[in-house]
């Protein structure tokens, strides 16, 4: 990662803990407030501030109300909701996606489960076939 | 040259449909995966330089007498907008056949690349976002998610090896040492390069059943390679256990629609403190379906056999070469 993709993060942590959408500078104030403030580094600008969130908004991570000035950013879903669904892209059925990356288990049937489940000698019920 | 285009042709048909059927039916690649999948890029490029080779020798046969000299006329009548003598129908047909087969496989090559390539970039941006560093460990990454993931993002100066906090509760510290090991061969033998090729020629050619059959045995193969060298940190057992633990868990989520990630890992955790029995009995698996993958790997660090000796090593190498250098010799000597 980048000084960027740091600045990204940090920024994405602040948005995902904050109960209500925060101006540019009001994420700078977090940023130098603990526990973001991680590092003894330069203040950030509020102009640095401001172009990592329109980097966020074009990568769909933010939403930017633009109802009232100065402009707030909040997070368009949770993290949660983020890891799901990346998750779901790893796990799912869509071969463009998992054509990127490799898995250490690809798919599993039901009767290799099974088989599975008899090595290990688990005696509960196998997981949901179907 | 019609000579030539015949021979490229019943190349062609041997790749295309004996010789790999034999190939997946062996026993032998799981003994030695590395050599096996030396062969099966052979039988791919051999398929693909006689199919096409065959098609433009026989198309070319009233342009010339040898290969070059026909090229060149052949450029000739093209600039002037003409046809040689004795120029029949199937002959314009193969020359056709020749050039849209080449330019499919090839654009079909390159277009599934860089859709790897931008999903990868992708998928990296959230994995910055969205997991943590490991420990230190370089290039390592922890996602919060219950059911045992692991995955690795090969790319150009930016590869990850992604964990969830769901295999490293399920996994003792060896099992995940040897998951770790696995994805890392992965990423330094390239293995993303070779699954990409195979990839692209099934897409290229899905009615060909053996382009199929090939990606599948080529994954397997694959990962076959990366538990060897899992194997040199752990020993075999500890990677079986792992492969079952992570399989009977995941076997309950890859279905579509079902969150019994915890559930199933749980019930996985209450056994992953016994040993695996001795004997699986018999493990039987398709070779030809994407999915059976899993039972093949165990099966062969349950029972582990010996690689393939000098003799049988050496002539896998001399065929993979001679399946390369017939269809180039031919094409070179027309």
């Amino acid at each position: 990662m980048g000084s960027l993709g740091v600045l990204e993060r940090l920024i994405m942590d602040v948005l995902w803990d904050s109960p209500t959408a925060l101006t540019a500078n009001e994420l700078r104030d977090c940023l130098l407030k603990p526990p973001f403030a991680a590092d003894k580094s330069k203040p950030l600008a509020t102009t640095t501030v401001l172009t990592v969130l329109s980097r966020l908004e074009a990568k769909k991570f933010v939403a930017r109300d633009r109802t009232l000035r100065p402009h707030s950013y909040s997070a368009v879903m949770s993290r949660a909701a983020h890891t799901a669904g990346l998750m779901h892209d790893v796990l799912g059925q869509v071969p463009d996606r998992q054509a990127a990356l490799a898995r250490f288990i690809g798919d599993v049937t039901p009767e290799e489960a099974e088989t599975l489940r008899r090595l290990l000698g688990v005696s509960t019920t196998p997981p949901r076939s179907s | 040259m019609i000579t030539a285009a015949a021979s490229l042709g019943i190349i062609a048909v041997l790749v295309a449909w004996p010789v790999p059927l034999i190939l997946a039916a062996s026993a032998w690649p799981s003994q030695s995966p590395g050599l096996a999948l030396v062969l099966w890029q052979a039988i791919a490029l051999s398929g693909g330089l006689s199919m096409i080779g065959s098609l433009l020798v026989y198309g070319l046969i009233p342009f010339g007498e040898t290969l070059v000299q026909s090229l060149s006329s052949l450029g000739a009548n093209l600039r002037a907008g003409t046809l040689p003598p004795g120029t029949s129908f199937t002959h314009v047909l193969a020359l056709g056949g020749a050039i849209i087969l080449s330019t499919h496989l090839l654009l079909n090559l390159s277009s599934t690349f860089v859709r790897a390539e931008r999903e990868r970039r992708r998928h990296y941006t959230l994995i910055a976002l969205l997991s943590d560093p490991l420990r230190g460990q370089p290039g390592m990454r922890v996602i919060d998610y219950p059911a045992p993931v692991a995955y690795c993002l090969p790319g150009p100066g930016r590869s990850a090896t992604v964990l969830s906090n769901g295999l490293i509760r399920l996994l003792d510290d060896d099992q995940v040492r040897a998951v770790i090991s696995h994805e890392q061969a992965h990423l330094t033998q390239r293995h993303h390069l070779v699954l990409l090729a195979f990839k692209s020629w099934h897409s290229a050619l899905p009615w060909f059943p053996i382009a199929n059959r090939a990606e599948n045995a080529v994954a397997l193969l694959v990962e076959m390679l990366a538990d060897d060298h899992a194997r040199r940190v752990v020993d075999d057992h500890t990677l079986a256990r792992a492969i079952a633990l992570v399989g009977y868990a995941l076997a309950g989520v890859t279905a579509p629609r079902n969150t019994e990630a915890d559930a199933a890992a749980n019930a996985a955790t209450s056994a992953s403190a016994g040993r695996l029995p001795a004997s699986p009995g018999r493990i039987r698996a398709e070779p030809d379906h994407p999915a059976h993958q899993i039972l093949p790997r165990v099966s062969r660090l349950m029972n582990p056999r010996a690689p393939l000796g000098y003799p049988a090593t050496a002539s896998v190498l001399t065929m993979s070469t001679l399946l390369l250098a017939g269809p180039a010799l031919i094409l070179f000597a027309t």
